[in-house]
């Protein structure tokens, strides 16, 4: 009884700082996943033909029947055993192969099972019979220790042979990690390109009437699964993100009354400021190798950008200039930033040196450029164009080639997927002030809206997971 | 035409501003605090305590806010009008600190309208100290787009937004 008392007492006195600070419970350190040798057939040839052209990709129909398991055993993930868990992995990467556009997956539901001595040695005419060109097989088990081991297998249907195989071990509870990790596999596979459905999403969850907002800090998987909120909504919470391995994330919060940028620890849920300053500090950004961090400070009313090391210390001030200088999105290769300006007289795109010399515009194309993001691959600026309404643009990192790949009313804050061929941003409707994250395609044309639990801004896609 | 003006004009006089046909925006946001009729009668104070919003807002009416065009952080001279007013105020109550909260319309970037609203706030700030108001009585504190009053998304709402509001905070 009196330990009992004592521990609901700690727990009291340990739990309301981090009240005071708007924050929920932790909800834990990023877990990596361990790879495994799958057993299979060797013969991993070239992919014969060409599927480099996207229209060609989504004429490829992919079986993805439901994942065998060697034996029905009881597991945290699922409460029907591992069976049911195989078939639920199935849809997990027939959604994520779907809503992507690219192919057109035909999910465990539409499908026979195959039995688990099949997954190594599929039966290929059950499947050319179907009109299938590509089969995706897989199986789970689940070992002594709990945790799960996932095998995925990629097959041409119509060459009888396997493309790809691989194994990952996880614990029940990042089940759905294994399926994105199959879904990147096959997505790599067949089109050549770097994975992106393994990562995760910090956002701020929106809801209320428009004068009275409450904006959370909220997190979820690319898919829009395993949705968490770090917040409370005491104090309003803007423009997160994720630092490059997970463990942290910048954003900015209102909890003291006036706008600050936090460090905010996945895994303990604590919070710190990212400089000691008396001053506003706004849009954080992350340096590719997670050493540094930007972010834009007003001094007597005057906005620069401003680079700090991550572990705190003394802040070097990159830009200086009377006008709004705001926003800055490093290379891949940390060499350069590209932010955005009001020293012409409107908002534009700037590119600079990480030592902030060298400051150039490079946005001439009309209207204005805000909140520019440099893409992953390196080679293009995600930004937001004004010129009437508000839109997602990319242009190459000298400002040439600009296409305006959206039409809503108010479409802002572009952020890349780990591979750099897919935008998230978010939409406001007039009026309404209501928000959802949207995503769209590098040509424009594969719209669509993430399902999230309430409305949702500010999308920052984090990379691949580790 | 003729009755629209007279209308601005009957409502610049009423709120002891200077007849400037471009701003305020038509329709005023609510003014804090029990007193409906803008005014800067002192009279209307009585029975309000002194250091309140409310006593505050009696006391100089519409004129707690000031208003910007579009990208600007510029004082007019309707706004240095309303800022004399604030100025009057906190000169005969020097006990008094405050804060000016500065906003943004929502059309504008999340992180460029906070800077933006940061910029308006320090300027209504510079004003005020220009006409002998400490400094270190009045902090400033941007919203950028977070916090409209007027919630349609027109001309008209936007000019209400745009805004940089005295506020007596009580704590």
């Amino acid at each position: 009884m009196t330990n009992k008392l004592l521990l609901l007492l700690s727990a009291a006195v340990l739990a309301s700082p981090l009240a005071a600070q708007d924050l929920g419970a932790p909800i834990g350190s990023e877990q990596p996943v361990e790879r495994v040798q799958v057993e299979g057939d060797d013969d991993d040839g070239p992919l014969r033909g060409t599927v480099t052209d996207e229209s060609a990709w989504s004429d490829i129909g992919i079986a993805i029947p439901a994942f065998a398991t060697d034996r029905d055993r009881p597991t945290p993930a699922n409460e029907a055993g591992t069976g049911a868990l195989g078939r639920e992995i199935s849809r997990v990467i027939t959604a994520n192969l779907r809503n992507n556009g690219l192919f057109k997956p035909v999910g465990p539901d539409a499908l026979p099972q195959p039995g688990f001595p099949q997954i190594t040695a599929p039966v290929y005419d059950t499947w050319s019979g179907k009109g299938a060109e590509m089969l995706v097989q897989g199986y789970v088990r689940a070992r002594d220790d709990g945790k799960l081991v996932v095998g995925c297998y990629l097959y041409d249907v119509a060459l009888k042979n396997q493309l790809v195989r691989e194994g990952w071990v996880v614990a029940p509870g990042d089940w759905r990690r294994a399926a994105h990790k199959c879904s990147d596999l096959i997505f790599s596979r067949l089109t050549g390109e770097s994975p992106f459905f393994d990562s995760r999403i910090a956002y701020i969850a929106e809801t209320g009437p428009k004068d009275r907002r409450v904006k959370r800090l909220a997190v979820m998987d690319s898919d829009g699964a395993n949705h968490r909120f770090l917040t409370l909504g005491s104090a309003t919470a803007l423009t997160p993100r994720y630092s490059p391995d997970y463990s942290k994330i910048l954003y900015l919060s209102y909890v003291d009354g006036n706008p600050r940028i936090y460090v905010y620890d996945i895994g303990t849920g604590k919070q710190t400021l990212v400089t000691e300053n008396r001053a506003p500090t706004i849009a954080p950004r992350w340096a590719p190798d997670g050493r540094h961090i930007l972010y834009a400070m007003g001094i007597a009313g005057n906005t620069d950008i401003y680079r700090i090391p991550a572990t705190g210390g003394t802040a070097t001030k990159l830009t200086d200039n009377p006008g709004i200088d705001v926003g800055g999105s490093y290379s891949p290769d940390g060499t350069k930033i590209v932010f955005e300006s009001d020293r012409s007289g409107t908002q534009q795109c700037y590119v600079m040196d990480a030592d902030g010399k060298n400051q150039k515009r490079i946005s001439f194309f009309g209207g204005r450029c805000a909140t520019p993001e440099w893409s992953p691959r390196g080679d293009q600026i995600a930004f937001t164009r004004i010129a009437g309404d508000f839109n997602i643009g990319v242009m190459n990192t000298g400002g040439g080639g600009m296409r305006v790949l959206t039409n809503g009313w108010q479409d802002e804050a572009p952020t890349w997927a780990p591979n750099g061929r897919i935008i998230q941003f978010f939409r406001t409707e007039k009026n309404t002030g209501r928000s959802g994250i949207w995503q769209v395609d590098l040509t424009g044309q594969k719209e669509r809206r993430l399902p999230t639990p309430v409305d949702a801004s500010d999308p920052a896609w984090g990379p691949i997971r580790p | 035409m003729n009755k629209k003006i007279a209308t601005i004009l009957l409502l610049a006089s009423a709120t002891g501003l200077a007849a400037c046909a471009k701003k305020p925006p038509e329709t005023l946001p609510p003014v804090a605090g029990p007193t409906s009729v803008p005014t800067t009668d002192s009279t209307q104070t009585g029975g309000l305590a002194i250091g309140t919003q409310a006593h505050f807002g009696a006391a100089v009416g519409a004129s707690t806010t000031i208003y910007f065009d579009t990208d600007s952080y510029d004082v007019d001279s309707q706004d240095a009008a309303a800022l004399q007013a604030q100025a009057q105020y906190f000169a005969r109550y020097p006990q008094i600190t405050f804060t000016i909260e500065g906003h943004a319309d929502e059309r504008g970037t999340r992180e460029y309208n906070i800077a933006l609203g940061e910029k308006r706030a320090t300027s209504a700030k510079a004003y005020l100290t220009s006409l002998g108001v400490d400094a270190n009585r009045i902090a400033v504190v941007s919203y950028g787009k977070e916090s409209p009053v007027a919630l349609a998304s027109n001309e008209a709402a936007w000019a209400q937004n745009r805004r940089a509001a005295s506020v007596i905070i009580n704590r």
